[in-house]
């Protein structure tokens, strides 16, 4: 605000210098948060390549929850590029799963192949 | 003995007829003008379904507002409250004890709460993986920051003073909360026009943008189909609202509100553990919010205030920035789809910012990006947010479902 107090009056010459510096220091400003956002990007592709071995032996322990696991595809197994990633199903039975993407896809008229599905969860 | 004759004689000058033809040369054609323009917007938002959503709250807010003796929404409150000489000045007290039912409403657009909760839904409704998987957009999204300045720039001869010029200009970042949000911190007095230009151009983007989209690509860019680069994170999309909110109220707290909400509802979708609160800040909240929002911005639109050549200035001045803003964001792309050899489909960013509030009309998008730049994973807020509202398979889709490459 203390800065839009000095613009009350400006004329035509400091108008142009003004927009072409915010104009700058929108770059700048979208330029360093992009910045953080690849670091923050190369750190967790770093990590998932690397995988912690404590993290690798979590699921194996408890054996118990009664929730399916979605598909039987290899857990570890690195994606595809361009793959349309694994579908997490919570309580929710693969059948049922199937016919929930199937209605989604009609409704949507859109290809089943077209979309993709991150998790689908019973409300309760 | 009743005199009758004086009692309708009362009655008939104690109406609201009686207030615009008795005053008819000083406020009354202002009232009647009004009343049409707020008639025209109802049925651009009711027949035409230009953003109904919000527009027709905002006809029907300036509806109100313009009828006389009506006391819903007090201009000179305003003024006194805008005054550092006044009793009343920043007085909400004032306002309370002595404005109407929309005076109440539009505290909440004075205190900036309206946006910032906006802000929140929005958010929550937002998906930032494409964001995470390809950073470079982000400078697709200052490109088409162009048409603020050049607004901000053309602004200025016509005789607005700085802080209004950038309130003006700020109608080519196509985004309704941040033109309110920044509107009436800067100049609150062209709050009205501002908004309704903004909304206006906002709903007319089917027009606007198609023209400068032929213009500026050619047809082999814009079939160009981009491919996601990676399958981003749980862990990531959870981190990335944290990171965002500490870095940018840093850099710049003017923002702090409004990015702090956004984050705070796009948390509430990533965490998975505050699935209501999410469900309620997309929904419920969002809607109420729309509700006073719109009624009271609407409200602003009094005859005295927005009947001046201000307002078509800010009319023309607000197209200029729309379209210079489509520009801009088309010419980062058309840079960015030679430096990438034909990977980004400049038209990916075209639509930057435009509402959240959609018109309900699925049939208009394939006008708007071809489906080839639909399938990116650089989706403008707008395509993520399409049908975001009512039906619950709808809700699915944007929850659970996206389009990949």
């Amino acid at each position: 605000m203390l800065l839009t107090s000095s613009l009350e009056n400006i004329g035509i010459l400091d108008a142009a210098i003004v927009a072409i510096l915010g104009y700058v220091v929108v770059f700048f400003g979208l330029i360093l948060l992009m910045a953080v956002v690849v670091l923050l990007g190369k750190f967790f592709i770093a990590r998932s390549k690397n995988p912690q071995p404590k993290a690798a032996e979590k699921p194996a322990a408890p054996a118990a929850p009664a929730a399916p696991a979605a598909p039987a595809a290899p857990v570890q197994a690195p994606l595809a590029p361009g793959t349309a990633g694994q579908l997490k199903l919570y309580d929710t039975n693969p059948k049922i799963a199937a016919m929930i993407m199937a209605i989604v896809a009609n409704k949507m008229g859109k290809p089943l192949n077209e979309l993709r599905f991150i998790s689908i969860k019973e409300v309760k | 003995m009743i005199d009758i004759g004086e009692i309708l004689l009362n009655l008939w000058q104690s109406s609201g007829f009686n207030a615009i033809f008795a005053n008819f040369a000083g406020s009354g054609w202002q009232n009647l003008v009004m009343l049409v323009i707020a008639c025209v917007l109802l049925y651009l938002g009711i027949v035409k379904k230009f953003e109904p959503l919000l527009l027709v709250g905002i006809a029907f807010g300036c509806l109100l507002s313009n009828l006389p003796l009506g006391g819903l929404y007090h201009q000179e409150l305003w003024d006194a409250f805008m005054d550092p000489s006044s009793p009343a000045y920043h007085s909400f007290g004032e306002v309370m004890r002595e404005g109407g039912l929309l005076d109440i409403f539009y505290i909440g657009v004075k205190t900036s709460l309206y946006p910032c909760l906006i802000f929140m839904g929005v958010g929550a409704m937002t998906d930032f993986g494409p964001l995470l998987s390809n950073p470079k957009s982000l400078l697709l999204g200052a490109a088409a920051q162009l048409g603020v300045f050049m607004a901000f720039f053309f602004a200025i001869p016509l005789g607005f003073t700085g802080p209004e010029a950038a309130s003006i200009g700020i109608i080519g970042g196509a985004d309704g909360p941040t033109a309110i949000f920044l509107t009436t911190r800067l100049a609150p007095h062209l709050l009205g026009a501002i908004a309704v230009a903004a909304y206006s151009y906002m709903a007319l983007i089917p027009l606007i943008q198609p023209p400068i989209m032929n213009l500026l690509t050619s047809a082999k860019d814009r079939k160009i189909k981009m491919v996601q680069t990676r399958v981003v994170s749980k862990t990531e999309k959870i981190i990335f609202p944290i990171l965002v909110v500490i870095f940018v109220a840093l850099l710049l707290p003017d923002t702090a509100p409004l990015i702090g909400c956004l984050m705070l509802g796009n948390l509430f979708k990533e965490t998975g553990c505050t699935d209501r609160l999410s469900d309620t800040a997309q929904n419920a909240l969002m809607n109420i919010v729309t509700i006073l929002l719109s009624t009271s911005v609407g409200a602003t639109m009094v005859g005295s205030t927005f009947l001046t050549a201000s307002t078509l200035k800010i009319v023309l001045l607000g197209v200029i920035a729309f379209g210079l803003s489509t520009a801009g964001g088309l010419l980062g792309g058309n840079v960015m789809c030679k430096l990438t050899g034909g990977k980004v489909n400049p038209l990916i960013r075209r639509s930057h910012g435009c509402p959240c509030f959609q018109r309900g009309r699925p049939e208009e998008q394939p006008l708007q990006l071809p489906a080839d730049a639909r399938h990116g994973p650089q989706r403008g807020r707008c395509h993520r947010l399409r049908h975001c509202r009512r039906l619950p398979a709808q809700r699915l889709w944007l929850r659970d479902a996206k389009i990949p490459a």
